[in-house]
């Protein structure tokens, strides 16, 4: 198979890859301020880990999410005694997510699904000319 | 090996380089973002140079899945600006590297085609 048909193969992978981080951005900021959940706990924000990923054929390499972690640093404090969940001294355990962490991540995801997306519009427009040799 | 194989040889083998050479910009690219992955490429002109040396000769039949084209060596890409997670992947060289193998790839194609209306001009007079 034409080598050029595995560029589909890798943008495609990356266009799933890149989506997903953009789907774990998304949650982290609609979820900023959730000082509760169904632990009970703060939220904690979520971030992808993204893993090269051979293809099976040939040199091409793929990306792939292989796992999603949560952010282990401690609940932003907030002091707001009349809050219900404050404790004795008058503070809330707050999400840790970084809002501004989060823009900058979702602008990167956005602009990389471009890109990808970009490629495979290349590669179509290569394989159609191609297919039209001697017409 | 026709006269008519050999006027096509040098293109056919050129196109193949330049659809593997962009198969490998396209990883480069996908990865922008994952960690420790390292920019490969090859070199174009040895790699044609080669690929032209061995043709002619007697060669043993390529195993199936082997995608490399005769001749093509992968290199790394040694990264301008390292980043901290060891991606060596500058964006803007593959991007610029993407559109020109693409450029290059058309021009090909064109010269082919051109080719091969010459060669139908001569045929049919």
């Amino acid at each position: 198979m034409s080598s050029l048909f595995s560029v589909f193969d890798v943008a495609g992978s990356a266009l799933t890859a890149q989506s997903q981080r953009l789907n774990a951005t998304a949650s982290n900021l609609a979820n900023a301020d959730s000082a509760t959940s169904s632990t009970g706990q703060p939220y904690r924000a979520k971030q992808v880990v993204f893993t090269a990923q051979p293809l099976p054929q040939g040199d091409a390499v793929g990306v792939r999410v292989t796992d999603v972690v949560q952010d282990q640093s401690p609940p932003r404090r907030v002091h707001d005694p009349r809050h219900p969940l404050a404790d004795a001294t008058g503070y809330v355990n707050m999400p840790n997510v970084n809002v501004i962490e989060e823009m900058v991540n979702m602008i990167s995801a956005s602009r990389s699904y471009q890109t990808n997306a970009e490629m495979m519009n290349t590669a179509k427009t290569l394989l159609l000319k191609t297919l039209q040799i001697g017409q | 090996m026709t006269k008519l194989d050999e006027l096509f040889r040098f293109s056919q083998s050129a196109l193949n380089l330049h659809a593997y050479r962009q198969q490998l910009i396209a990883s480069n690219i996908a990865n922008a973002d994952t960690p420790g992955y390292k920019a490969r490429d090859i070199d174009f002109a040895s790699a044609l140079a080669n690929a032209e040396a061995a043709q002619g000769k007697p060669q043993l039949p390529q195993p199936a899945g082997e995608s490399a084209p005769l001749g093509a060596e992968i290199l790394y890409r040694s990264a301008v600006q390292r980043s901290l997670d060891g991606n060596s992947v500058d964006l803007d060289i593959e991007r610029a590297q993407f559109a020109d193998n693409a450029v290059r790839y058309e021009a090909q194609l064109m010269f082919i085609n051109s080719r091969i209306k010459s060669m139908l001009a001569a045929i049919q007079g």
